[in-house]
Order: structure tokens, then sequence, then C-alpha cells
């Protein structure tokens, strides 16, 4: 090592090694932190304040743990069905579009996609009930798998284009394959943006699971939908608030992945 | 795979010869070829770079010689070995890759960039290891500090560095260099160009360097190819020649203005004749009279003072001496002095702010003589003539 390889390394070492967050990411940071209390805390409160109280029959019928853990136990099914579906279709299909081979077909299915999220989650669930006279879990499940694909989709296509062409050219020119540059520096480059689109998926996976009674799925919507009827406003608060915190959570959860599973490095 | 490619065992040599003949790639839907029927002979250990205009073609050709483009006709061998019968991904491995801007993998430690070649090869965890902290050391990084760091904490020279020795860590006997120095300032890239030549003076590579700038190109290659339309070879020769005796327009325009600065780049003080008649007095012990009297001898009117390890502290002038005492604070003191490994444009640079000559001096700054605007102007004027025969 020369003198003034010496002497450069020390002069550049003075470029800050911890970049300051940005003010968008420290916001994340800070609603990573309260989200989850949050959530906890109003939850505790509501089921403390209905379970608590005097409640007549009628709404001891529903508020009770067992029903309240299984319609919840019913929501948290259909949204861990609707991801895990959606993350193992979506994503291969994100890959498969991007390949040169493949990539005359993507408008096709970006089409398709956009279609399925424009169009109303309830009408796409009635449909395909009538269409098929299935009931419960899956009945709910595929329309709203068609109904959540995009963000995945996209993101999963838009993660590996915008990875940068020179990376690739550089991966291809040292030896490594084709495969190996897309499963050791496209994908996880990508990582960040799949997971950001897996984020807005789940959020919709669990807000629109609250339809699933409707074609007799289950779920906090079906709490909603008894206070309703019977006019009972204390059950339909605490379906309100389950559905609403539970939604929030599964957000959490897609946050806390993002900072956790995208690669160091990989985003500015 | 460097071990499927042949090497010459030639001292300090562990390039190999790349040749390319009638070498074309036309893409679809084009009129013209972009590269047409390249012939060329790149010998083993050198540093050869391929200079010319944007879109001229000279990375498509560079990209041949490892395939990222493939030849639409001809032929390519490295070592003797035929490029395009090999499994594309294998011959790359055996080639040296290195571009602008690094292209360093963003999620990847320092170390981890630079052990992915070996570890496409197999290599063992210790001998990579091994060679990752070889590599870094060779490139002047220090592992220990940058061994764990991202690209992203790194300045761009330095992820330039690590690009290089990512592109070394298999020890290829061919490397290509895509304007590597492309995108850092100039103060690094002239850092990174003198690392270069002192690795190649230790690895002896044969290396292929693309790159738009003529300057870098006479300052790296052993030889030079100038390329035009369709990657077609103006001249291929040694900076040298090419500066003194450009064979057309196109090259000359390329060379641009002031060849002779730029050949005074090429040379350095050791290689020329300088002046070791000048007058002298150590200080100390000399009187004035004695140093008047020798100047009137010689026919000279400055003289040169050392000091007792015979380092040039002043030029006396002989009227300046007339009734003094002793040397110690006559004359004006010396400013700019040049080594024997200065180049002639750095003894250019010392002679005009001298004022007429400039003290050339060794190792421990002892003198060695002067040198002077005539040893200069005699020193272009000879390669002038000696490469005025060789039209191209």
């Amino acid at each position: 090592m020369t003198a003034v390889a010496e002497g450069l390394a020390g002069i550049s070492e003075t470029r800050s090694f911890e970049e300051k967050p940005s003010v968008a990411r420290r916001s994340d940071r800070i609603r990573l932190f309260i989200q989850p209390i949050a959530v906890v805390v109003i939850v505790a409160a509501v089921l403390t304040w209905v379970l608590a109280g005097d409640l007549n029959a009628n709404e001891s019928e529903t508020l009770n743990l067992p029903t309240i853990l299984t319609l919840t136990g019913q929501h948290i099914l259909i949204t861990l069905v609707v991801s895990v579906l959606v993350v193992v279709i979506a994503v291969p299909l994100g890959i498969a579009l991007t390949r040169p081979a493949l990539k005359w077909l993507s408008p096709v299915f970006l089409a398709i996609a956009n279609i399925g999220q424009a169009a109303p989650a309830l009408g796409v669930i009635v449909l395909f009930f009538l269409w098929t006279g299935i009931e419960g879990l899956w009945a709910v499940s595929i329309p709203l798998i068609f109904y959540t694909l995009l963000p995945v989709l996209r993101n999963t296509m838009v993660g590996i284009q915008q990875v940068d062409r020179s990376l690739i050219d550089a991966g291809r020119g040292i030896g490594m394959s084709a495969s190996g540059v897309l499963f050791k520096v496209e994908l996880p480059l990508a990582v960040p943006l799949i997971l950001a689109g897996l984020r807005t998926a789940l959020v919709l996976a669990v807000g629109t699971a609250t339809l699933a009674f409707f074609v007799n799925g289950g779920g906090l919507g079906e709490l909603i939908d008894t206070g309703y009827k019977l006019q009972l406003n204390s059950v339909m608060y605490v379906g309100a608030v389950l559905a609403i915190g539970l939604a929030l959570l599964v957000d959490w959860l897609g946050g806390m992945a993002e900072v956790w599973l995208s690669p160091k490095g990989a985003s500015e | 795979m460097t071990e499927t490619l042949d090497q010459p065992t030639e001292q300090g040599v562990s390039g190999a010869e790349i040749r390319l003949e009638k070498v074309t790639k036309k893409y679809p839907n084009t009129a013209a070829p972009a590269v047409e029927e390249f012939s060329m002979t790149i010998p083993a250990g050198k540093v050869v770079v391929f200079v010319g205009p944007s879109g001229c073609g000279k990375t498509t050709t560079m990209r041949m010689i490892n395939r990222m483009v493939e030849p639409t006709s001809g032929v390519i061998t490295i070592g003797g070995q035929d490029a395009l019968s090999l499994d594309a991904d294998e011959l790359r491995r055996g080639i040296g890759y290195a571009i602008q801007q690094a292209g360093l993998f963003p999620h990847y430690t320092v170390a981890q960039n630079i052990a992915v070649v070996p570890g496409l090869l197999k290599w063992d965890k210790k001998r990579i290891d091994a060679r990752v902290e070889e590599m870094m050391d060779l490139v002047g990084l220090d592992p220990g500090t940058f061994a764990k760091r991202l690209p992203r904490q790194l300045s761009g020279g330095q992820q330039q560095r690590v690009g290089v020795a990512r592109a070394l860590a298999a020890d290829p006997p061919v490397l290509l260099m895509d304007e590597p120095f492309g995108a850092v300032d100039p103060i690094t890239r002239g850092n990174l160009q003198d690392e270069l030549l002192r690795l190649q003076s230790e690895l002896g590579k044969t290396i292929v360097f693309v790159t738009h700038d003529f300057d870098e190109a006479v300052k790296l290659g052993d030889k030079i190819a100038v390329l035009g339309d369709r990657s077609s070879i103006q001249q291929y020769d040694t900076p040298d020649a090419i500066l003194a005796n450009p064979a057309n327009d196109t090259v000359a325009g390329f060379v641009g203005a002031g060849a002779s600065l730029k050949q005074l780049t090429l040379m350095r003080v050791r290689d020329v004749q300088y002046h070791t008649d000048e007058v002298l007095a150590v200080g100390d012990h000399e009187r004035p009279a004695a140093v008047a009297e020798k100047l009137t001898k010689a026919g000279r009117v400055y003289a040169l003072v050392l000091d007792a390890r015979k380092r040039p502290q002043r030029w006396v002038h002989v009227r300046e001496l007339a009734g003094r005492q002793d040397l110690s604070t006559v004359g004006k003191p010396v400013g700019d002095s040049v080594s024997v490994q200065s180049t002639l444009q750095d003894a250019l640079e010392a002679i005009l702010t001298e004022g007429g000559r400039a003290v050339v001096t060794g190792n421990r700054g002892e003198l060695l003589g002067t040198i002077d605007i005539d040893t200069v102007t005699s020193v272009i004027a000879n390669v002038r003539e000696e490469h005025a025969g060789d039209e191209a």
C-alpha cells in the first residue's frame, strides 16, 4: 500500500458513516413504535368497557370471549390465507413478467390485476359466490386474492425493474448466471418494494375480510352485522374497534417486516 | 476459470494474449454494423486503451471479448483458446470486469463484493477470506476498517478501488475496464490511474481499457487504439508514436491541441540528458571570492550553493559575490526542483517558475544536475524525427 493510498483512504473516511434519517423515515419509526401500543390500549379499553358493563341477554350471547376469539380467529385466517396465496402467486408471476421472454405479457396481467382492484370487493365476493355457490373461507379468500393481487404484482415488477441496470451488467460481467443475478441481486434489491406491496395487500385483505359474513365466511364483520340487525350498539362497537385494531396491527407487522427483512444498503 | 486459460510464464506477466479476427457485431434492424471486421492482437501483459468518440463502438468491441455482447461473426481467442466455444458464464469468471461507477452490489459488504467471483469458482471459505484481505491490501483499503462496510458508506474513489479488487479477485489473466474512472473527480481519478499503473507493474495483466479521455489513454496505455466509426482502427500504436505522428486527421483531431505537451508527460527526467556542468559552491567552506573566480573561469554568471549534504540551496549571481564575507545569505533560494522520476512536464513547469534552469535532485534531495528549456525542446525534436518515418 502506498502512502498516497493511505492518505486518500484517510481523507475520504471523513464521509459520514451514518446518514441522517429523513423526516419521513423518522415518522415511520415513531409510528412503528406507537401504533401497536395505541392498538392494544384502545382494544383493551373497549373490551373492558363492554364486557365489564351490564349486558342484556342478546348482547351477552355474542359479546363473550369465546365468540369474539372465534370471529377474530376467522378474520385472521382469511387474511393469512389471502396474503400467503397472494405472495405465492404474485411474486413468481411478477418475476416471470420481468424476464425478457415474457415481458410482452406484462401489460395483460397488469390490466387484469388493475380490473381486480378497481372492482368493488363486495361485488367480486358476491359474484364469485353466485357463480360457484361455495360458501365460507374460500368463498371470501379467492375473490380477495383477485382483489389484493395488484399491489404485490406491480411492486414485484417495479421492484425488479428499478434495479440499476449497471448492477445486472456487473453481475453478468463477472460471471454470475442469469438466475444467480436474479436471486442474489435483483430479488434482494426488490424486497423493500415487494414488502411495501405486501403491506398494502395485507391491509386491503384485513379490511375487506369484514365482508366475509355475506358468504358465511365469519370474521369480525359478523359482529357489526349482528349489532346492526339487532340494534345492539355495543356489539357494533366491539366489531368495529376490533376490525380497525386488527388492520392497524397487520399494517404494523408489515412495517416491521419492511424494516427487518429489507437488505441493508438496498435503499437510500 | 483461470485454469482453463493459458498463462504465459514470462517473468512478471500473468496476462494472456487476446486476438480478435474480423470480429463483427450487427444488431438486427440496423443498416450498418456496430463493429465491422475488427482485427487486433492485444499482447500479453500489456495495457491497451481503446479510445474514440461516443458511439464509435469501442465499448461494444470490448464487451465482445467477454461475450457480454455476442459477436455476429469473427474469431476471438484468449491465451490461444477460442473464447466463443466456452460457456459464457465460465469464460467471464476468468476475465476481470470493472465498469463505470464500480457496479458494486449495494446490499453486499465490501468483502462480500470482492468474494463474488471466488465464490462462483467454489473456492473454500478460508481461501476466499485470505484472498479478500489480500485484494483489499492490494488496492489500498485497510481490511479492518472497510471489509464490513457497505458500498454507500464509501467515497466514489474507494468504491472504484473495490471494483478493481473484485475484478482481480480470482486472479484472471485478462482485465476489461469500461471507463472505470469516468465518474470520479479529477484528483481522485489521477490517483486511481497511478494506483492502476502500480498494480499493473506488479501483476502484468493483459488489460483492455476503454475511455474517451485521450489524456487518460496516454497515461495508462502501453498501446493506444484510436477508433473511429464502426470501431474502425484509425491508429494502433504506442502513445509516443501517436502523439508524435498521428496517422490521419481523425487521430490528429482526437489527440487535440498540445500533442507536444502531452508527449512531455510520457518522458521522465531520468530518460534525458540533463546538465551537470553547473558551477557549485558548498556554502560553509568556500569564500565568495573563490566562487567568483570559478565563475569567471567557467564563463558563467550563476553559481549554485549547496549545503554540506549536497542539497541545492540558492542561486548566486556573480555580482552579488563582490564584497561578501561568506555565502550563507547571498542569492535567491532554489524554488521548484524536480527528481529523476518527475515527468518532463513537471520539469517544464519548474523551468518556467524558476525562470531558466531547474534543479534535478536524487532520492535524498542531493544535486544531480540541472535542466533547462533547451533540453526539453531537443527531446521533443528527437521524438518527432524518430517517428517521422513510421507512417501508419
